[in-house]
């Protein structure tokens, strides 16, 4: 933190820093008002497919008795993947006392958020009967790992929602008072939400120490997330899938993916909210080497997993590890692992590529590369059972990803924008309270 | 407090009077109701039925104590007899790779019995061949109702276990359709219904019998039984019995007896196994199968399929 500001200086930098981050909430142009008409439109088109998926069945998809589990598994993982990020920044790196990640705490939460809700959905979605769902609670069988991604899924999800909304606190209070240019409604909603807060030392007090806790907390629970998630997988005797680092090849994976989506959202926001003092190009060059360092770990799982069955070709696990390297999944998995893992990690070693808009580049890559990855994880292994594929029709021996299919998985990419998307048009998305505290505002100033 | 007192003393009389009064009426409503019901069982006195207990005992009762059950009542009693299995019993199958020619009259049979469409096997009849080097066989593949089955544990909501005469059911009552069993599954065993199962006449009338599976359901899994249901009838499985060719034998292990579903002839099935070097499919994953296979030697029908007497690389993996 720096000096506390003059009485006159603090007011200036307050009202500059405020007209900088409330911009996203007052601004209501034509783009934004065509992004909004836009996704709505997937997410109903999407929503749409799958009430024709209800109808009929989950034979719409090309999902049958082999590959059982396909394309909306694989974005389920992904999902769960990117919604780690919120405990990788706000949790980890606060807790080492990093002040430069500040202004993207918000960014990180807001997509953790995003991306765990959509998780829930897409596997209530990738059910048979979602109509019988709440039998999961009726007759809860704890042996199950499905019963644990559950009971994890929904503790961070919560805890995720707190840690959007405690540090939004003191912000909240702010725009109730001074955001002017808002409907009254808005502005009363601003002000519950605030939970009177003053901006006294002991409201500051308890506010610190909870939100101390709760970055405590979500550490393992966040953990626990995505390796039961890749215990969905391990927990089978299925060739590409059992495997006794899959927990730790998961989540260093999903900082690769939770990294490049943080990133992606960072550029977009830089440039439409036109927030350069505050996400700056030392921030891009940070996450950029964040990017590097969970990628090259990422790099070496992926070694381990690929080169010791490689190296024995045990009959089904060479049967899996063929199909990769040089079967008809082979394109796709080079693009994912070059183009999302060894190229991105060369190229960001480079300082010129760290600036914003490569680096925006490149993480979109990586993400979409992410994506892939997880459908790499899924699809393959269903192909190759243990006995053969034997007596039924063409379209049980492969598995090319339906309209329907498509519709429905857009749906969650769309719907997960769309809170994006809500979050930064409701509330700052960058910490305004945190970030004028820290060019030494005075805390009167705030709150008067 | 006057009127208290004097409402105690009065008391045990109107009391007394209340009672008797009570007493007359509900006397001579259970005298007449018990003639009235004496005389109904008289009527139909000497009419006895037999019926089948849940646990498959015999019984004879007089039809007058018989009520017919509701369709909740009897979905109910399926349900509970179904979730504990016939007692004392320990199921297992033996199949005879030698004598398996492809004649798939198991699977239909057992297709016609469970509403499945064509393409959903409980049973299946695969082409095998273990190396280069060996001969392609002919491998009849029903679930396996594994001692140590990885498809039950992963469930979560209890839709498929394993019961105590070793059959591993599905309740479509219950699942959910999240398919997690099917990839636990490292034999393949179990089968989803994507679309509306197959129209058979009269299963929209059917309450469902878990042992059977029938009827089918959209979004839910279903799975070999062991033919639970004829099981219960003391009658041998649906594919057991309509092999043309010997190959199945069908038993209890407890009684160490298995009986073959063509021929009828009953062995023990230690010696079955001991003497023809029987084996389960893929016992390094520990599963523990309950389906005993005999190798394919000294065959009574050579490998033959379109024309072919071996299996082409990507066929048999």
């Amino acid at each position: 933190m720096s000096e506390i500001l003059s009485k006159e200086e603090s007011k200036k930098v307050l009202s500059k820093i405020e007209e900088d981050l409330y911009s996203p909430i007052k601004k209501h142009d034509e783009l934004s008002v065509f992004w909004l008409v836009l996704l709505i439109t997937i997410v109903a088109v999407g929503f749409y497919a799958w009430t024709h998926q209800l109808k009929v069945g989950l034979g719409v998809t090309a999902l049958r008795d082999y590959v059982s589990w396909g394309m909306y598994l694989g974005n389920f993982v992904f999902f769960v993947a990117v919604s780690l990020i919120g405990m990788l920044i706000s949790s980890v790196l606060q807790l080492l006392g990093y002040k430069w990640i500040t202004p993207i705490t918000r960014i990180a939460e807001q997509v953790a958020i995003a991306a765990v809700a959509l998780a829930g959905i897409i596997i209530v979605m990738d059910m048979g009967r979602p109509d019988r769902v709440l039998n999961v609670i009726k007759n809860a069988r704890f042996a199950s790992p499905i019963l644990w991604d559950v009971t994890v899924i929904t503790t961070y999800l919560t805890i995720s929602a707190l840690l959007l909304f405690l540090p939004l606190i003191p912000d909240l209070a702010m725009m109730s008072k001074r955001l002017t240019g808002i409907p009254k409604w808005q502005q009363n909603i601003y002000k519950i939400l605030s939970l009177n807060w003053k901006g006294n030392q002991e409201q500051l007090r308890l506010l610190t120490n909870a939100i101390r806790i709760l970055l405590i907390l979500i550490i393992p629970v966040a953990l626990s997330i995505h390796t039961v998630t890749s215990w969905l997988f391990a927990a089978t005797l299925r060739p590409g899938w059992d495997s006794t680092i899959f927990g730790a090849y998961f989540v260093t994976g999903a900082f690769v993916a939770g990294v490049a989506a943080v990133l992606v959202v960072m550029y977009i926001y830089q440039k439409r909210y036109k927030l350069q003092d505050y996400i700056t190009d030392k921030h891009f060059d940070m996450m950029c080497k964040l990017l590097v360092l969970t990628a090259l770990v990422y790099l070496y799982f992926n070694i381990n997993e690929f080169l010791v069955p490689a190296y024995k070709m045990r009959k089904m696990e060479g049967a899996h590890i063929h199909e990769l390297f040089s079967g008809k999944f082979a394109p796709l998995f080079y693009l994912v692992m070059l183009g999302g893992l060894i190229i991105p990690i060369i190229l960001l070693l480079f300082t010129k590529m760290r600036k914003p808009f490569p680096a925006f580049i490149i993480a979109l890559a990586v993400l979409i590369a992410s994506w892939f990855k997880r459908y790499l994880i899924v699809v393959p292994t269903m192909l190759h059972p243990y006995l053969p594929m034997q007596n039924v029709p063409d379209n049980f021996k492969t598995y090319v990803p339906t309209g329907t299919e498509i519709l429905v998985t857009s749906f969650s990419i769309g719907a997960a924008i769309l809170i994006i998307n809500i979050l930064a048009k409701v509330f700052p998305v960058v910490p305004v309270w945190e970030t004028a505290h820290q060019k030494g505002v005075r805390n009167e100033d705030m709150f008067e | 407090m006057e009127n208290n007192n004097n409402d105690t003393k009065e008391n045990p009389r109107r009391k007394f009077i209340k009672n008797f009064g009570l007493t007359i009426g509900l006397g001579a409503l259970a005298t007449g109701g018990t003639l009235y019901v004496a005389k109904h069982i008289e009527q139909k006195k000497g009419k006895t039925v037999k019926v089948l207990t849940h646990d498959g005992q015999l019984a004879e009762v007089d039809s007058s104590q018989l009520a017919v059950m509701s369709k909740k009542e009897i979905l109910e009693s399926n349900q509970k007899r179904g979730f504990e299995g016939l007692r004392g019993k320990k199921w297992v199958m033996v199949i005879d790779l030698a004598k398996c020619r492809n004649a798939r009259m198991c699977i239909s049979a057992c297709q016609q019995a469970h509403h499945l469409r064509p393409e959903q096997y409980h049973i299946n009849t695969l082409m095998m061949q273990d190396s280069k080097d060996t001969k392609p066989y002919f491998m009849p593949k029903p679930c396996y109702h594994c001692d140590n089955p990885p498809c039950t544990k992963v469930c979560p909501v209890n839709a498929t276990w394993k019961r105590s005469d070793g059959i591993v059911l599905i309740n479509n009552e219950r699942c959910i359709g999240c398919r997690f069993c099917m990839a636990a599954c490292p034999y393949s065993a179990r089968v989803f219904n994507w679309f509306e199962p197959l129209e058979v006449e009269g299963d929209d009338e059917k309450v469902y019998d878990v042992e059977l599976n029938v009827p089918q359901k959209k979004g839910t899994i279903t799975k070999c039984l062991f033919s639970a249901d004829r099981l219960r009838e003391g009658k041998l499985p649906y594919c057991v019995s309509s092999c043309p060719n010997g190959v199945y034998w069908f038993g209890d292990k407890n009684e160490d007896a298995v009986t073959n579903g063509t021929t009828g002839e009953t062995t023990r099935f230690s010696d079955l196994i001991r003497e023809n070097a029987g084996y389960t499919v893929h016992e390094e994953l520990g599963t523990k199968p309950q389906v005993f296979y005999l190798p394919a030697k000294n065959r009574l029908f050579p490998f033959q399929h379109e024309g072919k007497t071996e299996l082409d690389n990507n066929e048999h993996i």
